[in-house]
């Protein structure tokens, strides 16, 4: 058997269908979008062609979709840009505790500016309520930001929560949702969520990295951080890197249809939850009800980056919740509560549809002979 | 007109027969080392050397002088200025050779060196031509011969004549291989490349071992520690890597020993290891970081303990050096930063919670008898990797 790779929340390997897309637009269709002349307009029509099948991933409109170079910077874009435009009507803003680094990182530049930041806890599970969600939001509140689904441990965000919260206080709120890893993998749409703003990226849908969208609804504005040449209607200028968003587009045209998919993964999840429960000395960190593409576990007793090692030198690849024992660890397990040695013991599958049960025997097995060959802690 | 780099060298002119050797090993050190910037022509006369861009060569001269700051067994060196021997191409050469400082500085003073006694001018009378000629076309620079801001020296030797400024400090000791071969114990941490530096700058030619402990420590640790010493082979030069597996016996060592004098038994086998590698190299010395009293095993008691398990003689530049101290040089060596990356290394996975500090020889040897500790040696230096290491500049 090859390589195992069950660390997809990463990143995930470029499907086919992509990588002809990119190669295709790197040495043929290579025209500046903005150049009048035939080789512009091509490039131009993969372009939009790449847009239209996002936005349909998305149930959006085409001209809510504005390419970025990936979840980072759309994560910047919208919360700077929302802050900016909201700062007029109030400076107060709600997000969680376990959100990413590219959304906490912004929240705690916005607070050096002088927003005041409420940051919701989850509880042991990874899990935040709608209650939490409603009694966090106030009549001026001006920015809201959610997670869809928690990358650490998979856990589902109530994101139509907050936008019935910020309806119920009358807040100035916008409702920005980080889609990253849900995008493709959960049936949802922005519109239905009630998201003003939502990040999305290529690369963890087997697109390539360094390309990402930033969903806007149509009528909201926000300030950009950039300024030029008027590309991606001066929300995001720059001549736009057609090779990577067409390869976007493409990865996004391959998806298979999400609901047999989630059926599919649930189905893989639970048979890998019933194989490590098996194993002994094994504790579920990810809720029953979590996106089934994320299993987060610990072990007793032996070391995550020890396993991962382990592992990897079998070509089995995860994830860790801590990286060393001098590294941080992570905020996600520590916010949920865990205890240090939980957390030091956290390992993270992250499937794609490219995995099969096949694969999951392999890794348990593996586990196993990891568990009573290593050292124990 | 033409610039060239000349060298005075260090410590070694005090050598007496032995002279010869250092100046051929140096050459070469030099010879081997600027290949990175170019092609050069390298000759020594007076005490001198002189590195000379080979012709219709472009050097880089940035990257050489770089390069030549690193080389044990210099005392100094400076770019110069090399004209004929006439005193208008000198004055020429000052003015437009040395024009940026000499306009920066309110006062300066000419000091002239001639070992070419033919030249008929003598050195007061050469400075004083220059200098009053440097003031003609310098407005508002004025001369200072006790404390000048700037100093502008014309050396007049057997080839050439040479205008040059303040010349700069070299990197001092002697030149690597020529105080013979040793072997350094590198882990990733801070102090083992510092150790390694001060070797190689008393002469010493450096090999080093690396102890790995998959899947404990990570691919990225082991990387660290070939990056680390390719800062060090600036100074030092290029050398082989050693990495020995050593998960094996620190498992057992773990599960068999008393868990308080882990660490002495498993730096004991690391000297063992090492011993046996330096011995194949033809290595006659060990060279580790340890620093009295830094941690529980760099106690002196622990050292003792430690010291016993090699038969060759340990060298440990920084046993009297407080860290502080260790870290001022890591980082005028440029490694501290590498150093302070977070990856476990071998030396901190199953370290005891509470290690004994004054651990008693006779008791670690009877802890050893749990193991089968030549077995385990044997088995792990079968499997020992390689790596060159070429300085990273």
């Amino acid at each position: 058997m090859g390589e195992i790779y069950f660390d997809n929340s990463s990143t995930t390997k470029v499907c086919r269908e992509s990588a002809e897309k990119v190669a295709e637009m790197l040495t043929e269709n290579y025209g500046n979008p903005s150049s009048l002349h035939t080789l512009g307009f091509r490039a131009e029509r993969a372009m939009e062609a790449a847009r239209e099948k996002v936005a349909a991933v998305l149930s959006a409109r085409t001209d809510e979709v504005f390419f970025t170079s990936g979840g980072t910077e759309s994560n910047n874009m919208a919360l700077f840009g929302a802050a900016e435009s909201g700062a007029k009507r109030g400076r107060h803003i709600v997000s969680t505790m376990v959100e990413h680094p590219s959304v906490l990182k912004v929240m705690k530049r916005l607070e050096q500016k002088g927003f005041s930041v409420t940051y919701i806890r989850p509880d042991a599970n990874g899990e935040i309520s709608a209650e939490q969600v409603s009694s966090a939001v106030r009549p001026d509140t001006v920015l809201v930001s959610m997670m869809l689904v928690n990358n650490e441990v998979g856990s589902i965000m109530p994101a139509a929560a907050a936008a019935a919260a910020i309806k119920a206080k009358k807040a100035p709120a916008l409702l920005h949702v980080d889609a990253v890893q849900a995008f493709g993998k959960l049936p949802f749409s922005p519109a239905k969520l009630g998201a003003d703003l939502m990040s999305v990226s290529s690369h963890k849908i087997h697109g390539p990295k360094g390309s990402g969208a930033l969903y806007i609804k149509k009528g909201v504005h926000i300030a950009p951080l950039t300024y030029g040449g008027g590309q991606e209607k001066d929300v995001r200028p720059g001549t736009e890197s057609t090779p990577l968003i067409a390869g976007f587009g493409a990865a996004a045209g391959a998806l298979p249809d999400i609901r047999e998919e989630y059926a599919a993964m649930a189905e893989l999840n639970g048979y890998c939850r019933e194989k490590l429960l098996g194993i002994g000395g094994i504790t579920i960190n990810s809720p029953g009800d979590a996106l089934p593409y994320i299993l987060n576990f610990s072990m007793e007793g032996v070391r995550a980056e020890t396993m991962l090692h382990f592992l990897s030198q079998k070509e089995i690849y995860v994830s860790s919740g801590s990286a060393c024992s001098k590294g941080r660890k992570s905020h996600v397990l520590t916010a949920m509560g865990l205890d240090g040695r939980r957390i030091d013991s956290s390992l993270r599958l992250s499937f794609s549809r490219f995995n099969t049960k096949g694969e999951v025997d392999v890794f348990t097995d593996t586990l196993k002979e990891g568990l009573s060959h290593i050292s124990h802690m | 007109m033409r610039e060239i780099i000349l060298i005075k060298l260090g410590e070694m002119v005090l050598k007496g027969l032995n002279r010869k050797g250092f100046d051929s090993v140096l050459r070469k050190n030099i010879a081997r080392r600027l290949k990175a910037a170019g092609r050069f022509d390298i000759r020594e006369a007076q005490s001198t050397i002189y590195i000379t861009p080979a012709e219709g060569e472009a050097a880089d001269m940035d990257a050489a002088c770089g390069i030549i700051s690193k080389i044990f067994g210099l005392a100094s060196f400076t770019r110069a200025c090399e004209v004929e021997k006439d005193l208008s191409a000198i004055m020429a050469a000052s003015e437009t050779y040395l024009g940026a400082e000499l306009s920066q500085a309110a006062t300066f003073k000419v000091e002239c060196k001639r070992s070419d006694k033919r030249f008929p001018l003598k050195s007061p009378e050469i400075c004083a031509q220059v200098g009053g000629f440097l003031l003609s076309k310098f407005h508002g620079l004025k001369v200072d011969v006790e404390n000048p801001d700037f100093t502008v020296y014309v050396e007049i030797r057997d080839f050439a004549a040479y205008v040059h400024g303040t010349a700069l400090r070299g990197a001092g000791g002697i030149p690597v291989g020529t105080g013979g071969k040793a072997c350094v114990l590198i882990s990733g941490g801070i102090d083992s490349p510092v150790a390694a530096w001060m070797m190689a700058k008393r002469g010493v030619e450096l090999t080093a071992v690396h102890f790995a402990s998959p899947p404990y420590t990570s691919e990225r640790a082991e990387q660290k520690a070939v990056d680390l010493l390719r800062r060090v082979g600036r100074y030092a030069g290029s050398m082989t890597m050693y990495t020995v597996p050593f998960a094996k016996i620190q498992e057992e060592i773990k599960e068999k020993c008393p868990q308080d004098i882990y660490t002495v038994i498993m730096r004991r086998f690391m000297m063992k290891a090492a011993q046996a590698i330096a011995l194949k190299e033809g290595c006659s010395a060990l060279v580790t970081g340890e620093s009295l009293g830094q941690v529980a095993s760099q106690t002196i008691q622990a050292i003792a303990c430690t010291n016993a398990a090699a038969g060759i003689p340990v060298l440990r530049p920084l046993i009297g050096m407080d860290k502080i101290d260790i870290i001022n040089i890591a980082n005028k060596i440029d490694t501290y930063e590498l150093s302070i990356l977070p990856y476990e290394d071998c030396c901190t996975i199953f370290t005891p919670k509470h290690p004994r500090t004054r651990p008693v020889l006779k008791y670690v040897l009877k802890a050893e008898e749990a193991l089968d500790c030549g077995v385990l040696l044997e088995d792990c230096l079968s499997h020992v990797k390689t790596t060159k290491i070429y300085p990273d500049v």
